[in-house]
């Protein structure tokens, strides 16, 4: 058998210091997101969705959580004979080992992994990111083009532009220039972290990216920089679909939010593009009488007894009797209790919220986020984020 | 751990009066609380017990039973020190499927002998409760029984059928009948049995020479002189599900707080075959009370006393009361059901209205459009 078409390399390394305590222990790929996902599903959803066989998880920071629940990678398809999924973190050689010290010297700490496979592609794409998008489709405009590197590339908000790397494209699609997070950023067309590399070109400008003791090691601010600078093939993809980089607090409860509308942008019912997870394996919820739900998502095991409107509530949640839970995003295994009253929070699995306890308040503009495992017994109007 | 005693859940003439909703698959497989199979109550009861070994023995029309239990993977049986093994009927003359279980066992006792197991616990699909085997199996090595059966004080069986029994003041059970025989009390049998592998092969032989083809009605029940059979309690939950009025009044007792808290968690949860559905979404304007919802449901009109499987969409101005609606069911808009068992894919047009009664609810069956 030769070798492999594509391979894919997932960073999912990221401290995500943005999202403050619900990263406190575990890396930002494995927050949980959706009412019954993490964040990394929806990477690895797509990666089973567009017949990638081999992936490799690049992961540094607290990598326990997220390594236990990836586990072999059976409930993306990733349990395989021949490849299927990798965790890849920072080891020793022979000549002593060091950290990731940015995202290119991640992939090129693990050169020796890409090569035992023999690719002619490799797919490069980060767990911090909501999005359904076929790579395989990506991969043919790769090669239609006959690009060296192809990256995905979306029009955001031009207030949130200075907050991705920025690129500009030429009318045939060709990358003209690539900025990495610009302080005054002159286009809006964002990348999107996604970047479909011909494995012979990569494998030059990582050793050769290695070599520069000036350089950070990072793709955006150093790899592909160097590429335009050298005249290589860089092809642009837009696409046009739902895409959420969830770093911080705020926009992670949007993203929450956004899958509440009646039409949401980014369908999880979609039995085409279904995103896979561990699934909780609880019971079927119980809604008491007297609950009463609207425009919420909600997630097998849990019991509602009060009032949940526009907010997202995973597994095995409580919610007792008399208490309302509005714009929330509530993780799992939260225990509410009686007559509490939550606006615009999100709450850290295993949280317990005493009877009575009221958190934030109507008038709540912006999130405010409580952690893990806490107990809360006293009303408090949160230190608001942001 | 229970290292040293087989599971064997029985599927032989397991009697069924589920009318249509039996009609393509097996007692076993009749999804029932929202999400699982009838067989995963007896199944995880096993494994929480510490049970690796199970030996399915299915009968007639098993593939939805196949395609449920797969490798055995969500009952964590698919390892090499655990197995599930389904065993379906040997023979070369189709007049022998319909034997009693002995002959079935006999068939397969090469799968028995094989096993380096002391103990069995015989189960069947039909009884749904979460019940911890291992102090039954301590029960009965403690008490020298030949026999230990799995008895219930149980006076509503709601339309269930279960054999009675009778036991002294020492347990050890004294009577045992079918369940229309006249024989009075409150004890039922869950037709749970533990027993050494020997006995049970032992039976199997002598039953099957002396003509004998069932393992209750003749081996077990006309040996309650020469066997020392022992009974023990359950007190926990428990729903004989072998009739629809049965299983339409078990389906709703799940109601109940208590019983959900009880039936799927305690003492360990209950397994099923996993589906990657997103949470249910509720929309505005939606209504829903004393419920059980399952993922992947949309809910956008009115859900009252009812049951949804996974992936249920109630439309706009639809009302769903009283009633059961299986797996994928789309309930049109405007639409009204009371008292109905919709089975798996039952569509409900626009504006339609279908009404059941508690005591015999409406069934509509497997992928109908009504």
């Amino acid at each position: 058998m030769g070798g492999k078409r594509m391979v894919a390399m997932l960073l999912a390394g990221g401290e995500g210091k943005r999202l403050g305590v619900l990263t406190k222990d575990l890396a930002k790929p494995a927050v949980h997101f959706g009412g019954k996902y993490r964040i990394i599903d929806f990477t690895l959803s797509n990666c089973a969705h567009s017949g990638i066989d081999t992936v490799g998880v690049l992961t540094q920071y607290q990598p326990l959580v997220l390594n236990g629940y990836l586990g072999i990678g059976s409930p993306w398809g990733l349990d395989r004979r021949d490849g299927g999924m990798a965790i890849l973190p920072p080891y020793m050689k022979q000549k002593g080992g060091m950290w990731y010290k940015g995202t290119a010297n991640a992939i090129y700490q693990n050169m020796g992994f890409i090569d035992r496979f023999d690719p002619e592609y490799v797919l490069v794409i980060s767990g911090d990111h909501i999005y359904k998008m076929d790579y395989e489709l990506m991969l043919q405009k790769h090669e239609e083009r006959g690009a060296d590197v192809t990256i995905a590339c979306i029009e955001v908000d031009w207030k949130e532009a200075s907050r991705f790397g920025i690129m500009h494209v030429d009318d045939e699609g060709w990358i003209t220039d690539f900025e990495e997070k610009p302080k005054v950023p002159s286009s809006n067309l964002a990348s999107m972290g996604i970047y479909i590399f011909s494995w012979s070109v990569l494998q030059k400008y990582l050793i050769q990216d290695e070599a520069n003791r000036l350089s950070g090691n990072d793709f955006g601010k150093d790899v592909i920089p160097a590429m335009l600078q050298d005249n290589v093939k860089l092809n642009s993809y837009t696409f046009n679909g739902y895409w959420k980089d969830v770093g911080t607090l705020e926009s992670l409860w949007e993203a929450n939010m956004d899958l509440l509308s009646d039409e949401p942008a980014l369908d999880l019912n979609d039995s085409s593009w279904r995103i896979y997870s561990v699934n909780p394996n609880r019971p079927a919820q119980f809604i008491a009488p007297g609950a009463v739900i609207n425009d919420s998502l909600i997630t097998e095991g849990s019991i509602v007894e009060g009032q949940v409107n526009r907010s997202v509530l995973f597994h095995g949640v409580d919610v007792g009797e008399g208490s309302l839970i509005q714009e929330s995003v509530i993780m799992p295994n939260v225990r509410i209790g009686k007559d509490v009253k939550i606006y615009r929070t999100i709450i850290g699995e295993g949280t317990i919220i005493a009877d009575g306890v009221t958190l934030g308040s109507p008038e709540s503009k912006s999130v405010a986020v409580i952690g893990n495992d806490e107990y809360i017994a006293t009303s408090q109007s949160l230190q608001e984020v942001e | 751990m229970n290292t040293n005693v087989l599971g064997v859940i029985n599927l032989i003439h397991e009697s069924d009066e589920l009318e249509s909703l039996t009609a393509g698959r097996c007692l076993a497989t009749v999804p029932f609380g929202a999400r699982y199979r009838l067989i995963d109550f007896t199944l995880s009861s096993m494994v929480n017990s510490g049970i690796s070994k199970v030996a399915v023995f299915a009968h007639t029309k098993y593939r939805s039973l196949m395609d449920h239990l797969g490798s055995g993977k969500h009952w964590d049986l698919h390892h090499r020190q655990s197995g599930l093994f389904m065993l379906p009927p040997i023979t070369d003359d189709v007049n022998e499927v319909q034997r009693g279980d002995l002959f079935h066992f006999y068939q397969h006792r090469d799968y028995f002998t094989r096993s380096s197991m002391d103990y069995v616990v015989i189960t069947r699909s039909h009884m749904v409760c979460n019940i911890d085997f291992a102090p039954i199996i301590a029960q009965h090595k403690e008490s020298r029984a030949d026999i230990t059966v799995i008895c219930k004080e149980q006076s509503e069986l709601m339309h269930g059928k279960a054999r009675k029994v009778q036991v002294n003041a020492d347990g050890r059970i004294t009577a045992m009948q079918d369940h229309y025989g006249r024989m009075t009390g409150d004890l039922v049998s869950m037709e749970m049995y533990v027993m050494r592998k020997e006995l049970l092969l032992e039976l199997v032989e002598t039953s099957l020479a002396q003509g004998q083809d069932h393992l209750v009605r003749h081996a077990i029940m006309s040996r309650l002189d020469v066997l020392n059979i022992q009974s023990y309690m359950y007190e926990g939950y428990l729903g004989v599900v072998n009739t629809v009025s049965s299983y339409y009044q078990n389906s709703m007792q799940l109601l109940n707080p208590g019983v959900w808290r009880n039936l799927f968690n305690e003492p360990g949860p209950i397994y099923t075959k996993v589906k990657d559905e997103p949470p249910a979404r509720y929309t505005t304007g939606a209504q829903t009370s004393n419920s059980i919802i399952a993922n992947g449901c949309i809910i956008e009109g009115t859900v009252e006393n009812s049951i949804l499987f996974r992936g249920v969409h109630v439309r706009k101005g639809a009302v769903v009361r009283n009633s059961i609606v299986m797996q994928n069911g789309d309930i049109g808009e405007n639409s009204n059901v009371n008292c109905v068992i919709l089975d798996k894919d039952v569509s409900i047009v626009e504006g339609r209205e279908l009404r059941g009664a508690e005591l015999s609810p409406f069934l509509a069956m497997k992928r109908k459009v009504i």
